[in-house]
């Protein structure tokens, strides 16, 4: 087994692609479920409409990228407020449903043939990323950080995904220690109390899932131009789970969780990934226990007993301080 | 703590039972595959052949009862799929404008799905409102299925308040276990099911035991339950994949049945059994729910459970029964909707939302309100065909629930909410 | 820093005086018109399914006093409370407060227009802190729009006001210890403090403060009486839910008695007291609507928690 090339695969991982869209999706995430108490369980739809968003304009209507960006930014918003409005006044378990519901409808849409003249059907669409990587700034060649190497493409997918995570961070730091912040929280706890209060609520929590939405929106972007095709599949209900695995790994609630969360969640996928297929080819586990087209359902299995004992045993995630949790009240 | 340790290894070791059981034939390797619709018929007999994209044909087949097809191909790559339009029933086509042929790429590993833009041909002479009476009697079947599922998944919720995301697995696990009776042990379908009824009901008094009364002793909140039961689906969704792949595969028994004629619906004879059986099943719930002690017992719990356990009702029993009772009629169901559709690891991940629309229309936690609800959401689904694609049939459903949970925040049946 | 005001002993105080002179002429029967009423209701009633919970004819709330509401046990008064702060919405009715209607003005815009509630069940935010609960309650805040959140610059000066005044009214309840706790980890007792602090923290006319005593150690409740009688002294109209007669007889200026929904009465204290009518009430009352399980369960349980901290303290 080669342990360096596993230790690379993982450290890889970490910076990826895949921790930064879901990186940027748990953010948003957070901003609902960690700071508001929102359970959105249709966090996959904001990134199936900012990414179809932004390759429909570009593919379809041939616009340019800055304007499909827009253009998703802005379906985001709708999303937001049409998820919100009728929402956000029903209890917290109806909340879950329903957001489930419209982002499955929303992933239906997208992939049904009587839409596909726009949206690819299953397939989804390409051809749209060009305008993205036409204004990389880096020539054609490998970039390297320590051990790890990449493309110019995806140095300049990366380069812009930290940013943006690096933005939506310092964002949220700042929205969440000023008194705006404040009453997000207080509506996590109590919400009957806040509107005693004077607040009003429901405005609040229509902010929260905007901004939520918006950071998720981003995610989608990535999604788009870092595998430069949009499927409605990418977009599925399992998308909102990770994310919310995620959210809970890294502490909910907290600046940095979803970013480490994020992070440490990739690296043991790839770490299991590859030293089950490492193992597999050196023949240390036989076919009848694991053929190699198995190990993708090893991993959903282990994402998913990952999070139970998460939220038994740590459900203050990895970094959080358990006193606050216990004091949680639902 | 030694609780929640308990709580882990119990499950694992529940896990570990299903791991042991025999697996259908694994599909290993890239396949294309669908399944062949149009208004809600499946279409049989219909011949799909793959080629590589410089002609090469690599692999045919014809669509079985339920209009599936599953086609292995060598290696990850673009692949041509075509569509014989002459094996076609006559008011079936290909659209206007469509091609009968789809280029596509397969991924490694990859179960590639295959949608063909498929309508109502040129010499279609049934018109809406004929079908109405069919898809009508269809959505019914259909939602006593869902309300099979949705009536355990509410009495769990009433109870103990638990969102259930991973009921959809005890659906799958009925009928998987159906399976492994049926064809891999080669027992006749009826004793097959009873004896997979039974042993779903156990495992979900299992569940209960080792996981979810450990979280209720330590007072774990209920939002951090329901991300429990997510990430319990999850698992459980991986086992089943793991255990049995992508495919699909149907009984052995009750296969492509000739339908009887009855006025202006056709119905085969295994779909009359199958609402027979499940409106008894409702009944006899409803019966036990107004008329045995635990029935009452369980509508009380339901009501308050501080009131009723500070009258004499011992709640961890009404609990328990509630699971090995909502779990068996969660089994059934995917027993049923295995026997109309065919089994496959994501039967019941499929229709959670459905159940859960119809347990919300309801109004979460009333039993009699998820039974309604169901009703409405299966009828809705086949009905609106008429109206929409059929491949959007769900989005319909779930559509409606977000609409009428508009005009009624607490679903049909629900009680409001108290402040202060 | 004010010194602690004054909490009020038994002989009279200027307020006091002033309340009872203004209800010396009024008469003692349900529905009487007061002198100069902040509160006026008339018709609300709220059914739920076949159960008639509130059904108040008229009932006026004098200005600066301190009204008692009590009734036994799902009396209504907990709905009557909710359907006046839009907590819920009547089946019919209409009140006005400051002559302004407030038939189907939402809760927050109830509490912006100067009237705050407390609830029942006390609801401190248990995992902001004790400042940020308090903090909470003040209106007008810049920092509470989106935009303006983001540029600390723009509401960092009002916010150091809002906490100054914080600080004096923990102060005053006796809480500025606990400034930096979590509100989650105090006892039943402080937490009823802390939601009286914060609803003073909105600057309202008038508090309606839903059984502030239930609960809490009898140690506890003299200075929470204190804090109601200084409310008052402050200028402010009080309307609370008590159960115990000898809290109700040291404290309000006057009462009203619910009974299934129903005024049956109101009165000086005294007479109230001595009320046919009302001791009939109470006792049928426990014998055809007994104590919500669950409430007394949690009031039990928050009495056994405060004793166990205040042996702790030992
Ligand atoms: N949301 C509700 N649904 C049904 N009944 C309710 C609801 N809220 C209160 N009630 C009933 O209304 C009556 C009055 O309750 P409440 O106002 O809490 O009484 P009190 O505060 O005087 O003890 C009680 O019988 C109670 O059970
Ligand atoms: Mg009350």
């Amino acid at each position: 087994m080669d342990w360096s090339l596993i230790l690379t695969n993982a450290l890889t991982a970490m910076v990826g692609l895949d921790t930064v869209i879901f990186a940027l999706a748990a953010i948003g995430l957070n901003v609902h479920f960690g700071y508001t108490g929102l359970l959105n369980f249709g966090q996959a739809a904001f990134l199936a409409v900012a990414g179809y968003g932004l390759a429909i304009s570009v593919a379809e209507f041939e616009l340019p990228t800055l304007v499909g960006v827009a253009v998703g930014l802005l379906g985001a918003v709708v999303l937001a407020l049409l998820l919100g409005a009728p929402t956000l006044r029903l209890r917290a378990d109806y909340l879950a449903i329903v957001t489930i519901a419209a982002a499955e409808i929303v992933r239906l849409l997208f992939r049904s043939v009587s839409l596909s003249e726009y949206t690819g059907g299953s397939d989804g669409l390409g051809r749209f990323a060009e305008g993205f990587y036409s204004i990389n700034p880096l020539g054609p060649g490998e970039y390297g950080l320590g051990p790890l190497e990449f493309d110019e493409r995806q140095t300049w997918v990366l380069s812009v995904g930290w940013t943006l995570i690096g933005l939506s961070c310092l964002l949220v730091f700042l929205l969440m220690r000023s008194p705006w912040g404040r009453v997000l929280k207080a509506i996590r706890e109590d919400e009957d109390a806040v509107r005693s209060l004077g607040k009003n609520v429901f405005s609040y929590k229509l902010q929260s899932l905007v901004l939520g939405g918006v950071l998720g929106c981003l995610a989608g972007f990535m999604t788009a131009w870092g595998r430069a095709v949009v499927q409605p599949d990418n977009f599925s209900t399992d998308t909102t789970f990770y994310a919310y695995t995620i959210v809970i790994l890294g502490g909910a609630a907290r600046v940095f969780g979803p970013v480490v969360g994020a992070a440490i969640f990739w690296a043991l996928l790839s770490l299991t990934d590859n030293i089950l297929t490492q193992a597999k080819s050196a023949g240390y586990i036989s076919d009848s226990i694991l053929t190699t087209f198995q190990i993708g359902q090893v991993r959903i299995m282990l994402v998913g007993l990952g999070l139970m004992a998460l939220m038994i045993f740590r459900p203050q995630g990895l970094f959080g301080d358990r006193r606050e949790l216990a004091l949680d009240a639902r | 703590m030694r609780h929640a340790v308990r709580a882990v290894i119990g499950g694992l070791l529940a896990a570990l039972c299903v791991l042991l059981l025999p697996g259908a034939a694994v599909a290993a390797g890239e396949t294309v595959q669908g399944r062949l619709q149009n208004a809600g018929e499946a279409l049989e007999g219909v011949t799909i052949t793959v080629a590589t994209v410089d002609g090469q044909s690599v692999g045919e087949a014809v669509t079985d009862a339920e209009g599936a097809f599953v086609i292995p191909v060598p290696e990850a790559g673009d692949y041509v799929v075509t569509l014989d339009e002459e094996t076609l029933p006559e008011r079936v086509a290909i659209r206007e404008g469509r091609s009968a042929s789809i280029t596509l790429p397969v991924a490694v590993d990859q179960q590639r799905s295959v949608l063909f833009p498929l309508g109502e041909g040129t010499r279609n002479v049934q018109s809406d409102l004929d079908r109405l009476p069919q898809l009508a009697v269809e959505g019914l079947n259909f939602g006593l299925i869902i309300a099979l599922a949705a009536v355990g998944l509410s009495l769990i919720y009433g109870t103990t308040g638990l969102v259930n995301f991973a009921h959809g697995e005890l659906i799958t696990l009925g009928a998987l276990l159906a399976y492994l009776f049926n064809v891999t042990m080669g027992i006749q379908l009826v004793p097959a099911a009873l004896l997979a009824v039974v042993a779903s009901a156990l495992l979900g008094g299992v569940q209960d035991r080792v996981l979810w009364r450990p979280l209720r002793k330590k007072g774990t909140g209920l939002i951090a339950m329901l991300v429990v039961t997510i990430g319990l689906a999850l698992f459980l969704r991986g086992l089943f994949l793991y255990q049995f792949g992508g495919s699909t595969a149907p009984y052995d028994d009750y296969q492509g049945q000739t339908g009887y004629d009855l006025g202006p619906v056709t119905i085969a004879p295994k779909d009359l059994i199958s609402m027979g059986i499940c409106i008894v099943m409702l009944l006899a719930v409803a019966y036990a729910l107004l008329r045995t002690r635990i029935g009452k017992a369980t509508r009380a719990v339901s009501d308050n459970p501080a009131l009723a356990a500070s009258s004499g009702i011992d709640v961890e029993r009404v609990i328990s029964t509630v699971w090995v009772a909502g779990a068996g009629l969660a089994g059934l169901a995917g027993i049923l909707l295995a026997l109309a559709q065919q089994v496959s690891f994501q039967l019941g991940f499929q229709i959670l939302l459905l159940v859960f629309a119809g347990v919300t229309l309801g109004g979460l936690g009333t039993a009699f309100g998820a039974l309604v609800g169901s009703l409405v959401v299966g009828i809705f689904t086949q009905v609106s065909t008429i109206f929409v694609p059929t491949e959007l049939k769900n989005a319909g459903a779930l559509a409606i629930l977000i609409l009428i949970l508009l005009v009624r925040p607490q679903g049909i049946l629900g009680r409001a909410e108290r402040v202060g | 820093m004010p010194a602690e005001p004054a909490v009020p002993t038994a002989s009279l105080t200027p307020r006091k005086d002033a309340a009872l002179r203004a209800f010396a002429g009024v008469e003692a029967v349900p529905g009487s018109s007061k002198p100069d009423p902040i509160l006026v209701a008339d018709g609300v009633t709220r059914r739920f399914g076949g159960l008639t919970a509130v059904d108040v004819g008229h009932v006026e709330i004098q200005r600066g006093s301190i009204t008692a509401l009590i009734g036994p046990n799902g009396a209504g008064k907990s709905t009557f409370f909710n359907l006046l702060t839009g907590f819920d919405t009547p089946d019919d009715g209409t009140w006005t407060f400051n002559g302004q209607s407030l038939a189907g003005v939402p809760s927050h815009k109830v509490a912006r227009r100067g009237m705050v509630r407390t609830f029942q069940l006390t609801k401190a935010l248990s995992r902001l802190t004790v400042m940020q609960n308090m903090l909470l309650g003040a209106t007008g805040q810049r920092g509470e729009n989106f935009w303006r959140a983001i540029l600390p610059m723009t509401w960092r000066k009002q916010e150091q006001e809002n906490t100054a005044r914080a600080e004096e009214l923990l102060a005053r309840f006796k809480l500025d210890k606990k400034r930096d706790d979590f509100a989650g980890t105090m006892s039943g007792g402080q937490r009823k403090l802390l939601e009286m602090a914060r609803a003073l923290m909105v600057g309202p006319e008038m508090v309606m403060l839903d059984e502030p005593m239930a609960g809490v150690n009898p140690a506890l409740t003299q200075s929470l009486l204190g804090h109601v009688k200084a409310l008052r002294e402050d200028g402010m109209t009080v309307l609370f839910v008590e159960h115990d007669m000898d809290m109700v007889r040291d404290i309000s200026d006057w009462v009203l008695v619910m009974a299934q929904g129903r005024v049956i009465a109101e009165g000086p204290p005294d007479a109230i007291m001595a009320d046919e009518a009302v001791i009939d009430a109470y006792l049928g009352g426990h014998h055809d609507a007994p104590l919500d399980e669950a409430q007394e369960q949690e009031q039990l349980a928050a009495a056994e928690a405060e004793l166990r901290e205040q042996e702790g303290d030992r």
